[in-house]
């Protein structure tokens, strides 16, 4: 477990008098301050760590939001934004002296333009709800996590969140127009809006995936795309890791960029299979799952092509899928992944490192050695176009030493992540979970550079100020 | 000073910063037009620092040293069926220049070319940076992956930061596969809000339309293949099948719009070239400017500025981004500023005499509190303004 800062004694000691000045700010229902109604906020997605924090605000409006933080600010409280809280990485957990500003509130879609093929919504915007809202007339908002039935677009900016599709699509900052933000000190502030590239410095850029520690986002400008005519997917088996990876090579190599390419290891195919009866090869080592766009001519062009480079690769199976159901049957297999791991281990924990795709082979095989020398076990799925590997671990929260070592072994599959020249999160963020992990990736002259640009924003260190950086941070501020 | 490392870029920093010494930040001087001009005794170049580092076209990832030409870039990719996605423009005759233009010089201002409307600008593929603060501290961000969420984004930061945070050293960009064919649909003598209605229709058509250009008659003629009537241009970009096919579901969706006529693929390559590197005003005296807003109220702008000066202008991104020239005043200049400001939009003052340049707010101002958070930034990395002082701003 990595230690937490210390709270402010004296926040804690003013606790009532905190909570009183939330309520003289917010309608009554917006305020929570007792103890078993802040239990459900103790936590988000990495749930072996908790704390309660000291209350939660819910906003409505960005006026309101900027009265919490102008009062937050003037009495030095800490705050913790926070969207549905499915972080894997802890990026919403709280500090026991924090306000937990809960965005939830804020769902309202306030402008869907198709002409100018944009949407403005409130940061409580589920994800899901954005393409939900414009998927009448064809369109959709493209990046897509696991957890968009329920992650919120305030938390995909915080995070620059992914999903399967970025390949093609990009991540949550390729998709964005503007912010509507708060500052610490209460300022609203507007930055990008309807078009694109504002001249001056980027601050969208800056604050996408800045995980709360610059500003509070409440309003969001995203692009919304008109979705392709149609979609099929394919999937090949191998004998080996390594050929696995040799056929992603060709398939960019030749040209073509799927609209998802993922990757399935052997422990994977079986766990996945087990939980969804996908029909996935239980006699491949490895499993491709590559998905293209199209009308179906033009799906069947690209199929055929992807078919023969596939069978340069001596596959143990090819199965193209011939409709939509059975595509939705190949990706089935890999959409319930976390509860096909789920149901044969106790818990795990999803690990998010990115790897020069090259390096496929040598890294799984290291992850293989490591755990048997930890004696849990792993399996891994792979986004591998763009390089994105997602370990699972399997451990027994009920038995510290093993959550012990699941953490020690995440620890180690990140750092080889880095040190075959990729990096410790690819789209979940850094959070709490890395957070004692950046040292691996920048020096400590790299780490200040971007502490400093902290403080420009916040001097006082008081956004989500427990997390991203090594905790010297605040011991310096 | 033109070193040839990254420790003589530290060097050369360091020894300003100590001196409290401003530097001109420069790569080969192609786009020293750019912006306002600096004030400085000296210039420190990164022309010496060339070279290609990595290239893994499986892994779409390309890394080079900041000097390195863009051109030598583009033909090592090339030559790998690859390209740069945000299809970079060439300003080099546009701002009277001769030296080739480098690839930190294109990072460094953020410059994208039509294709930017469907596949981002330079800022969404640049995976990786090294650069150098204005304390001499060598840092680096991102890294030669292309998916990382891992600390603060200062490649977008110091993308598009015209060398006023730091100096880039090096770069990684994300390729992708080149196209196998292109084919541009092209609309005659619609007025402005037709076209950009056409151009709508076809961005949020599903047929991945990768360029949305509307010409006037007079700058229509300086690109191949269009002569003097007003043009709309839509270009696709993909495999052969794909373009046979979509060319004509788009010819039957735009009828509402008139005839259809095609450009073949040589003929694409020429058009969208000299619409990338705005060949209209190339030969052009005066100011040119460049106003970004909303798609819709492109035509918009365009109108108030032709009235207000006469201006010549045309449209890309679909109508979002507004090519502008005219006098070299600072009267026209309040006016295209007033013009993107009214449609919720930005302007930038993209090639005009030094006296003007340094007379006017060649882009917005930012609000009080961003503008007190934005110097705090500065001063995150340059303490002592040392690097290109006000190239964006007068005072910054």
């Amino acid at each position: 477990m990595l230690p937490q800062p210390a709270p402010k004694p004296d926040i804690l000691a003013r606790r009532d008098e905190i909570v009183a000045g939330l309520r003289a700010l917010l309608p009554d229902d917006a305020v929570i301050g007792d103890a078993l109604r802040l239990k459900p906020y103790e936590t988000d997605g990495l749930s072996a760590y908790r704390e309660v924090p000291l209350a939660v605000a819910l906003p409505s409006t960005t006026e309101q939001v900027a009265a919490i933080m102008e009062f937050c600010h003037r009495e030095g409280v800490r705050v913790v934004p926070r969207g549905a809280g499915t972080s894997l990485s802890g990026g919403a957990l709280p500090m026991a002296d924090s306000v937990v500003l809960g965005l939830m509130r804020m769902n309202r879609i306030t402008e869907i333009d198709y002409a100018d093929r944009l949407a403005v919504v409130q940061a409580g915007v589920t994800n899901i709800g954005i393409t939900q809202a414009v998927a009448g007339q064809g369109f959709f908002y493209a990046p897509d996590p696991s957890s968009q039935l329920a992650c919120m677009i305030g938390g995909n900016v915080n995070m620059n969140s992914g999903g399967a599709h970025c390949l093609r699509y990009g991540v949550t900052a390729n998709n964005l127009l503007g912010l509507k933000l708060v500052t610490v000190e209460g300022e609203i502030l507007e930055i990008g809006g309807a078009h694109l590239d504002s001249a001056g410095y980027d601050w969208l850029g800056l604050l996408t995936g800045s995980e709360g520690q610059l500003a509070i986002v409440t309003e969001v400008t995203v692009r919304i795309l008109r979705a392709a005519e149609g979609a099929r997917a394919m999937l090949a088996a191998f004998r080996s890791n390594e050929v696995a990876g040799a056929c992603v090579d060709s398939i960019i190599g030749s040209g073509i960029i799927p609209v998802a390419l993922e990757f399935m290891d052997r422990p994977a195919i079986h766990a996945c299979e087990a939980f969804a009866n996908a029909g996935y090869p239980l006699d491949a080592e490895a499993m491709l799952i590559i998905e293209v766009e199209g009308s179906t001519e033009e799906q069947d062009f690209l199929l055929d092509r992807l078919k023969a480079i596939c069978a340069q690769h001596d596959p143990i199976s090819l199965k193209v899928s011939t409709s939509a159901e059975e595509s939705l049957a190949i990706w089935k297999g890999r959409k319930g992944a976390f509860g096909a791991v789920g149901r044969i281990s106790p818990d795990y924990m999803c690990m998010d490192g990115t790897i020069p795709t090259s390096q496929l082979p040598h890294v799984l095989r290291r992850i293989g050695e490591m755990s048997a020398d930890y004696n849990l076990q792993v399996a891994n799925i792979f986004h591998a176009g763009d390089g994105n590997l997602h370990p699972l671990i399997m451990f027994d929260a009920n038995d510290p030493s093993s959550f012990a070592k699941a953490e020690k072994f995440g620890a180690d599959i990140l750092t080889l992540c880095v040190e075959v020249g990729g990096c410790l999160t690819g789209e979940h963020g850094v959070g709490v979970e890395k957070r004692d992990l950046m040292n691996v990736q920048f020096t400590e002259i790299e780490l200040d550079q971007q502490r400093r640009i902290k403080s420009a924003f916040d001097p006082g260190w008081l956004l989500n100020a427990n997390k991203v950086f090594p905790l010297k941070g605040l011991a310096a501020e | 000073m033109t070193p040839t490392t990254e420790q003589g870029v530290i060097e050369a920093i360091q020894a300003a910063h100590d001196a409290s010494e401003p530097l001109a930040i420069a790569g080969r001087n192609s786009k020293q037009g750019l912006l306002r001009p600096v004030q400085a005794a000296r210039t420190l170049s990164t022309a010496g620092l060339t070279g290609i580092t990595l290239y893994s076209p499986s892994e779409l990832i390309i890394s080079a040293r900041a000097g390195t030409t863009l051109a030598e870039i583009e033909a090592e990719v090339a030559a790998r069926g690859q390209h740069l996605v945000a299809e970079p423009p060439d300003f080099t005759a546009l701002f009277g220049q001769v030296q080739p233009q480098t690839i930190g010089g294109i990072v460094a201002s953020n410059l994208s070319g039509p294709r930017r409307i469907a596949w981002g600008a330079m800022r969404d593929h640049v995976m990786g940076v090294r650069a150098v603060n204005g304390t001499g501290e060598s840092i680096r961000s991102g890294g030669r992956v292309l998916k990382n969420v891992t600390g603060l984004d200062l490649c977008k930061l110091l993308t598009g930061s015209h060398g006023t945070l730091a100096v880039l050293t090096e770069i990684t960009l994300k390729v992708a596969p080149a196209p196998e064919q292109r084919a541009t649909l092209v609309l005659r003598n619609l007025a402005p809000e037709q076209a950009v209605a056409a151009l709508s229709a076809a961005l949020g058509s599903p047929y991945a339309v990768s360029g949305a250009t509307h010409l006037p008659a007079a700058q229509a003629s300086f690109i191949p293949g269009l002569g003097p009537t007003p043009a709309t241009l839509i270009r696709l970009e993909d495999f052969a099948p794909s373009i046979a096919y979509r060319s004509e579901r788009l010819r039957t969706d735009l009828a509402p719009f008139g005839p259809v006529e095609i450009l073949d693929d040589a003929q694409s390559r020429l058009a969208w070239t000299a619409i990338r590197d705005c060949a209209p005003f190339a030969g052009m005296q005066g100011a040119i400017w460049r106003v970004s807003v909303r798609p819709s109220r492109g035509p918009q702008v365009a109108a108030t500025l032709e009235q207000a000066f006469g201006a010549a202008w045309f449209l890309d991104w679909g109508g979002g981004l507004v090519w502008i020239a005219g006098p070299a005043t600072t009267e026209a200049h309040n006016a295209v500023a007033a013009a993107a400001q009214a449609h919720g939009g930005t302007h930038t003052l993209f090639r005009a005499p030094e006296t003007l340049l340094a007379a006017v707010a060649v882009i917005p101002p930012e609000p009080a509190a961003l503008a007190t958070i934005a110097a705090r930034v500065k001063a995150a990395f340059d303490p002592r303004g040392i690097l290109n002082p006000g190239r964006m701003r007068a005072g910054e």
